[in-house]
């Protein structure tokens, strides 16, 4: 009744082309992202920012990435730690070297070293399809993951081999608490998700699942594999990047390379099977799912007041996560962001029949 | 010099021949379903637990039997509540699947059999032999328990072979991992055939456990060892059995050698923090062979239709 496209006429080739061309949609959104700004300020707590909303939004960066990669693209790669631990290091060592660089110039090196590495390690691609090249990336994960623990460089000739960041500050404006962290983490997933939007439904968009969809006929039909194939392959590593020095920088402080280890990749390629494959709604509900799954069942005992020992506690997790993964797998193998869709066409004609 | 080189090369080979093992129950489940099954690090620590405590109070060859029973069950538990839920899928969709599966049995072999270090004693001679001693000075070291490891690895290819080449069900299998569709409409039961694969890729586990659980004890980075057969698979194909024992062979041997040798170049070069370039020199030399041979050393040629 009140979610009816009725009555919007779309009277301009730019009307009919915007991101949500039915109003409700936009206002929901726009509310959504005000909320977000200066709504969640007003109440959020420390454990709310530091466990839930900054690792979500930080995630999610990631999940876009490789969602663009593996979702758009159809390439799978399970080599997302290995690429955010590259943004970590990049970013790490540009501040260490030159103290002066503003941050969001940190940061988007972090993304371009990245993806530079991403163009590398995305040139088997052309070969190598399939789980192949899912194994393949395998090797980028544990070959950058390798060289971050032994190149003593990268970790200015730490002896413990971890690092730290020390104090962080935009336009000379020190970020320190996790309030201010948070709204600085969101500007930046809101600029990125804007443009990972507009990008997946341009030229560029299309050509990745033209190649996705039948790489042999998308070929015939003019597109060029080696331009589809490493623009996805540098777009998703770009992003990626970007998550590991944020996740790095904001989230961990002091890291070594263990956080970025191939559990890392595992986790973030369950955020876009779980959230949706191919939709960027679907990795920010992936990375809210996988976030908040484990914050739950670690609650879940002591809500419940039965006595559980740790070690079972962890065990009874992963036991919980695998068989969360597989039931909703059954349940809808597209993703969370189909539910959403279905729920979205129910609504159309609610409370009407038909 | 020959002699050290000799002796990694033939210690390589022999490790190799254990990544085999584990290779060989992917390529049973890749062949038969087309499931890129994660699981098989998980089944192969599972395996191991329950061998290893049920050995604990009982003969070996009743544990034995028991764990391929336990195997068995968890190959139609896995079948009847998530493979027949998921016909039709995509790949990656079953391969997911397979990852929480791989999180679960890590979670339950665990809660059930305890997470502590267990021992496997199978009564294999534990003193290092030496062999060739007049040729070279002191000979070649090689442990037994390796030794005997390859052969079994080496007798259960041959039954695997048989199995697959004589057997009634083995043509049945074969066909499967032919045409889904034109097999069961031949009339080849689809979950029968399922069930049975999971099962024998269960006792691969079961052996393949066994043997590393002897060797290194049996502990939650068993399930490990899976990430180190992936590069075996890639290298010798997805669906060939002998693919998966040659690749074994060449990756054990090239790690080994690539340790031994190429290690100390790099870490002078480089100024690295230490070698252990094992991790990741197995990826990297599949990949490069990748390059050339993108279906592996013996995967079926790739031919693709519009």
């Amino acid at each position: 009744m009140f979610y009816r496209e009725v009555g919007q006429f779309k009277a301009s080739y730019d009307a009919d082309q915007a991101i949500f061309p039915i109003a409700q949609d936009r206002w929901f959104v726009i509310g959504l992202v005000v909320f977000a700004f200066v709504g969640v300020p007003l109440f959020a707590g420390q454990y709310l920012y530091t466990e839930v909303l900054i690792p979500v939004l930080i995630l999610s960066i990631a999940a876009i990435g490789l969602n663009i990669l593996t979702g758009y693209c159809g390439q799978v790669s399970l080599g997302t730690g290995g690429f955010m631990a590259v943004g970590a290091y990049a970013a790490y060592n540009l501040a260490l070297r030159l103290p002066e660089t503003n941050i969001i110039l940190v940061f988007l090196f972090a993304g371009v070293m990245a993806m530079l590495v991403g163009l590398l390690f995305g040139l088997p691609s052309l070969r190598i399809k399939g789980f192949y090249l899912a194994v393949a990336t395998l090797a980028a994960q544990f070959f950058l993951e390798w060289a971050f623990a032994r190149v003593k460089w990268f970790t200015n000739y730490a002896p413990s081999g971890s690092v730290a960041v020390s104090r962080i500050e935009l336009f000379g404006y020190p970020i320190d608490t996790p309030g201010k962290t948070y709204i600085l983490v969101l500007a930046i997933v809101v600029v990125l998700t804007l443009a990972a939007k507009n990008l997946v439904r341009g030229r560029l968009g299309r050509m990745w699942m033209a190649m996705r969809d039948m790489d042999i006929a998308a070929e015939i039909i003019g597109i060029r594999p080696l331009h589809a194939k490493l623009s996805a392959f540098a777009v998703s590593s770009f992003y990626i990047g970007i998550a590991g020095a944020l996740w790095a920088f904001l989230r961990l402080g002091s890291w070594e390379p263990l956080a970025f280890d191939v559990n890392r990749s595992f986790q973030v390629l369950f955020m876009i099977i779980i959230g949706g494959l191919g939709t960027i709604l679907g990795s920010f509900l992936g990375a809210a799912f996988i976030v908040l799954v484990p914050i739950f069942l670690n609650q879940l005992p002591s809500w419940l007041g039965i006595p559980i020992s740790t070690a079972m506690i962890s065990h009874l997790e992963f036991m919980l996560f695998g068989a969360m993964i597989i039931f909703f797998l059954i349940v809808e193998p597209h993703g969370l962001a189909r539910l959403w869709a279905i729920a979205k066409e129910k609504l159309r004609l609610w409370p009407f029949p038909y | 010099m020959l002699g050290p080189i000799l002796e990694t090369l033939i210690g390589g080979l022999l490790t190799g021949v254990l990544y085999s093992l584990v290779a060989l129950g992917f390529v049973l489940i890749f062949k038969a379903s087309g499931v890129f099954n994660f699981a098989q690090g998980a089944m192969v620590l599972f395996a191991a637990l329950s061998f290893a405590r049920l050995s604990e109070f009982m003969p070996l060859v009743i544990a034995f039997a028991l764990a391929v029973l336990i195997m068995i069950a968890l190959a139609y538990a896995i079948e009847f509540l998530v493979l027949r839920h998921l016909v039709n899928q995509d790949g990656i969709i079953l391969f997911m699947a397979t990852l929480g599966i791989a999180y679960f049995l890590e979670g339950f072999g665990e809660t059930i059999w305890g997470s502590d270090i267990y021992k496997i004693r199978l009564g294999l001679p534990q003193n290092p032999i030496f062999i060739l001693e007049s040729v070279f000075p002191g000979g070649l070291l090689i442990d037994p328990s390796e030794l005997i490891a390859a052969v079994i690895c080496a007798a259960m290819v041959v039954l695997l072979a048989i199995f697959f080449q004589v057997t009634r069900v083995g043509r049945a299998l074969r066909a499967v991992a032919d045409d889904h569709q034109a097999a069961q409409s031949v009339g080849i039961p689809l979950n029968k055939i399922w069930l049975m694969v999971w099962a024998v890729a269960g006792m691969v586990a079961l052996v393949a456990g066994m043997m590393w659980g002897a060797k290194l004890g049996v502990q939650f980075s068993l399930s490990l060892v899976a990430l180190k057969a992936l590069p075996v698979l890639i290298l010798g194909g997805f669906t060939s059995i002998p693919g998966a024992i040659v690749g074994g062979l060449i990756i054990g041997a090239g790690e080994k050698l690539a340790e031994v040798m190429l290690a100390p170049v790099l870490i002078k070069t480089f100024d690295l923090a230490g070698g252990g370039i094992e991790n990741w020199f197995a990826y990297v030399l599949a990949l490069l062979f990748l390059l050339f041979r993108p279906q592996g050393l013996f995967g079926e040629r790739i031919i693709e239709r519009v």
